[in-house]
């Protein structure tokens, strides 16, 4: 997986979700800055892209995605690969800072976990967690058109919460068990 | 804890893609810090966030964002401890009332109950409410959505009995009269998206005073 100075754009959009994991917890574990180079280039422009869908202008689009992109790298003690992948950690930053941009308002999230080396992930856990996620994106992609296009506005801030569907259709039973199972584990070497 | 009731998909769902007011925000992060079942289930439609935000048309940075950012990062603070809360008062609640639940400066509604409400931005109100032991608070009925999150002992209404943890989803079709059960006093977390509908008319005369 060399980059080349021309092609390294193709090259780099083939790693699979575990992959980019593996690419924070370098940056975690070493502040490794080629990892967080290599995470910029495939993340960032996509970071910016969701965030012109979701109506902020070119120019406040790129300043946030930068912050997203340095609050992942202060942030990345917390990024816990058995209950979320890369891109759908990165997601829920990236949503974070669209709230206190456009919205100009403070987002509050729940407690952080008791965390400890004790508690280090499960590698195997996180691989199969990385899975789940690439499937559930290919049944993302493959849901009816009128199904899709709901998610996506409520995604892209299109609709008012409370036009939001109840039925989303969305297969999200194997994914949720899964990272169920990895919190348990976490209380349990917590306890 | 046992909780018995929990999120709404609906609730999941907004508060993944932020959609939700400040005020139901806050409901769903006190009782997400209280309950894995709903975390997993609010970590299942955040993979779905994740895989549309890396689906998404990318558009290019400029050229010298990659290095600005590594510059940003030479300078970079250490990363606050984790928060921590405790049972009936979770860290995100802690960052709107601070460390102590008996410091709230309380406001009385009335036949010993009280309310504080907290400052949220605009589409919902958060309050924090105090119902003695025993005590009923007044028949109401909701315009909006009405969410109930007890921090602490337990009421019953005419639906079910709601303890610690629990979340009551109210909506236009709810009419009910939540009473404080027996033993400890009742302390909940609410949010509403619009005014609450009150039958008795004291209540009602009172209601533009407390801003509920």
């Amino acid at each position: 997986m060399v980059a080349t100075e021309t092609g390294q754009t193709t090259c780099r959009d083939a790693l699979a979700q575990e992959e980019w994991g593996a690419l924070i917890l370098r940056v975690r574990d070493t502040q490794d800055r080629d990892a967080f180079a290599a995470l910029f280039r495939h993340f960032a422009p996509r970071i910016k892209g969701f965030l012109m869908k979701s109506g902020a202008t070119a120019t406040l689009a790129e300043e946030c995605a930068q912050d997203v992109m340095a609050t992942l790298w202060q942030k990345a003690h917390l990024f816990d690969p058995s209950r979320a992948s890369a891109a759908t950690w990165i997601f829920t930053i990236a949503r974070n800072r669209r709230i206190d941009a456009l919205r100009k308002s403070r987002r509050p999230e729940p407690e952080d976990l008791p965390w400890g080396p004790e508690a280090e992930p499960d590698q195997q856990e996180a691989l199969e967690l990385a899975q789940e996620t690439e499937r559930l994106s290919e049944a993302v992609a493959l849901l009816p058109e009128k199904q899709r296009e709901l998610i996506e506005r409520a995604y892209f801030g299109d609709l008012s919460h409370s036009e939001i569907a109840t039925e989303t259709g969305l297969p999200l039973g194997t994914i949720k068990s899964r990272i169920r199972l990895a919190l348990d584990r976490l209380r349990h070497s917590m306890s | 804890m046992t909780i018995r009731h929990h999120l709404s998909d609906q609730l999941l769902l907004g508060y993944s893609s932020g959609q939700l007011p400040e005020a139901f925000n806050l409901v769903v992060a006190v009782h997400l810090s209280l309950c894995d079942d709903c975390k997993a289930r609010l970590g299942a439609f955040d993979a779905v966030g994740g895989s549309l935000m890396d689906a998404c048309d990318s558009v290019a940075m400029s050229d010298d964002s990659l290095a600005a950012t590594l510059a940003r990062l030479e300078g970079a603070v250490a990363p606050p401890p984790p928060r921590r809360g405790t049972k009936t008062l979770p860290a995100p609640l802690m960052d709107y009332v601070g460390h102590d639940l008996a410091a709230v400066k309380w406001r009385s509604l009335g036949m010993g109950v009280r309310q504080a409400v907290l400052r949220t931005d605009k589409g919902a109100s958060a309050r924090l409410l105090y119902i003695p032991a025993g005590q009923k608070v007044p028949d109401h009925g909701h315009r909006g959505t009405e969410l109930t999150l007890v921090l602490q002992g337990a009421f019953r209404d005419e639906t079910d009995r709601f303890g610690p943890g629990d979340v009551e989803i109210a909506n236009e079709e709810l009419s009910h009269q939540p009473i404080a059960e027996a033993g400890e006093d009742c302390i909940c977390l609410a949010a509403t998206d619009a005014p609450l509908r009150f039958s008795g008319l004291l209540p009602r005369i009172a209601q533009p005073f407390f801003g509920i």
